[in-house]
């Protein structure tokens, strides 16, 4: 009980003192998770809208099948694949990723986007097909119709892009394996957690939780305002 | 209108904070063209204390940025197997030897040392605190089938264990109700070792700097400080050992010569004997270079 108290001081207390070390781990933790999200975005986003609008897709519910199993890949394996791929004795060696913020970034992609791109594929499914129909009857073509469809999914959209970002910010086997949790260079909110915890830092360790939950509150709260703002709010 | 001004400062929120994070990362990669060294090194190094004690000197003194990869023994070698690191700094020494032997580092100096014990919950239900051996110690916690916690993973600490177990001629069957084989790292051992009160095998420095939070365990084979471990069985060296330049490139070879040569001088040596007395009431890791014993009279 004693940690716990603790650790809600050491919280506070290296908020308030805008810890410099710890101001450059969330600067890291949020570029880091941010580029993977964006990035994962860009692609799983149409990738499922089309995915999700499509009439026939030859083998869907292969395709399906297999993006949900990418929902369930444990990210140490992602981790493992991707430094297997960056490693000197690796075939993509001369990218000279490994032990970068780009290592996590690619493997966070890889995490991310089955979210992405699946529950953007559920949330387009679930729009009324009439609703199509009748936008193609007043003359709209056929992007016009899937931005009415994707304005019609958003907040189904919203949380596949709230799922990702809480999959991968708060995720520690990947980046830890990748990255190398290398002080100054590669050390995120939950590398940092791992390695205090290490070393029996207990509460600090739980502070440094706290902030990350602090950051991700953050995140979901101005993303609800954009989707409020885009009129999801009755 | 109004839905939309605010939409427009949701936007440049969102946007300033991707700003903001990209930037702060740019500061990081931009400033140094200074040469950088990767380590290799096991998390006791690390979790101790004792890299961030000795390092900045280095860096300072050689105008680079050292690289720490914190990971378990197993995991460090192949890393050094796969070029993906310049030097590595251990503590296995069948390992390193094989290690050094296929090829795969150039040479292994010694560093240091320190010293393994066996701790466990006070009330000793195996009767091992008047024994004088770790292997006869194991074979009476085998024997009463007293609850042990092991590494079980590749780290130099399990690798200690195997040979304790093979001395004490037990080989404890995979699935022994007694027998926890964990697979996690040293610090999550000794919690669970002191949540369900069983005995365990540790470096001395890492049950030391985690003392205050395994209130159940005491060391019971090992005694207060490493010149009272009665078991040369129990000795820890740790060794540097330059990655073989022909594996990549990349590798910053000249450096890794030069950072085993300062982490061996007399100079860092000495630094590293003085670590964590103060803290500990005792050095967690004892100075073993060549240079520094022939420095001793």
């Amino acid at each position: 009980m004693q940690t716990i108290l603790d650790s809600l001081r050491e919280a506070i207390k290296l908020l308030a003192t805008f810890d410099p070390e710890l101001l450059e781990i969330i600067g890291r933790s949020l570029q880091v998770t941010l580029a993977a999200l964006l990035i994962s975005t860009v692609i799983g986003l149409p990738f499922g809208a089309a995915l999700g609008m499509a009439r026939r897709v030859p083998a869907r519910a292969g395709v399906m099948a297999t993006l949900y199993t990418g929902m369930a890949l444990p990210p140490v394996v992602v981790g493992l694949f991707v430094y297997l791929l960056l490693s000197r004795a690796g075939p993509l060696s001369m990218l000279d990723w490994l032990f970068t913020p780009a290592a996590m970034i690619s493997a966070q992609v890889i995490i991310a986007l089955p979210l992405v791109t699946g529950l953007t594929v559920a949330a387009v499914g679930g729009v009324d097909t009439d609703l199509r129909l009748q936008v193609r009857a007043l003359g709209a073509t056929g992007w016009q119709t899937a931005l009415v469809v994707m304005a019609e999914a958003r907040v189904g959209v919203l949380v596949a892009v709230a799922a990702a970002f809480g999959a991968i910010i708060s995720e520690v086997g990947a980046v830890m394996l990748v990255g190398g949790n290398i002080a100054g260079k590669t050390r995120v909110l939950t590398t940092a957690i791992v390695l205090e915890t290490r070393k029996g830092e207990f509460a600090l360790a739980l502070a440094l939780g706290m902030v990350l939950l602090l950051l991700a509150f953050i995140a979901n709260g101005l993303l609800i305002r954009f989707g409020r703002d885009i009129g999801m709010e009755r | 209108m109004h839905a939309t001004k605010i939409s427009i400062q949701a936007f440049f929120s969102m946007a300033l904070i991707l700003l903001l994070a990209s930037g702060l990362g740019a500061c990081n990669v931009a400033p140094n063209e200074r040469q950088t060294l990767r380590l290799a090194t096991t998390t006791s190094t690390e979790d101790s204390g004792l890299l961030d004690a000795i390092l900045p000197e280095f860096e300072a003194q050689y105008d680079a940025r050292l690289e720490v990869i914190a990971v378990g023994t197993g995991q460090a070698l192949a890393l050094g197997e796969a070029g993906d690191a310049d030097v590595l700094l251990v503590h296995a020494p069948a390992l390193e030897a094989a290690f050094v032997a296929d090829g795969h580092g150039t040479q292994r100096y010694d560093v240091m040392y320190n010293d393994f014990v066996i701790v466990g919950p006070r009330a000793d239900p195996a009767g091992i605190r008047a024994l004088v051996r770790a292997a006869d110690a194991l074979a009476a916690i085998a024997g009463a089938q007293a609850p042990w916690a092991s590494r079980g993973d590749e780290s130099g600490t399990y690798v200690k264990e195997l040979s304790l177990w093979q001395a004490a001629r037990v080989k404890p069957a995979a699935g022994a109700e007694w027998h926890y084989s964990l697979g996690q790292g040293m610090g999550a051992t000794l919690q669970f070792a002191n949540e369900v009160g069983a005995y365990t095998l540790t470096d001395r420095g890492t049950f030391l700097s985690q003392a205050d939070h395994l209130p159940n365990l005491v060391i019971l084979l090992g005694g207060e400080s490493i010149d009272e471990n009665p078991d040369p069985a129990l000795y820890n060296p740790y060794g540097v050992i330059p990655v073989n330049p022909k594996k990549s490139e990349a590798i910053n070879h000249e450096l890794a010569l030069r950072f085993s040569a300062w982490l061996t001088s007399v100079e860092t040596q000495q630094r590293i004997a003085d670590f964590g007395a103060e803290e500990f009431g005792q050095p967690l890791f004892h100075p073993n270079s060549e240079a520094w014993r022939s420095s001793q009279p």
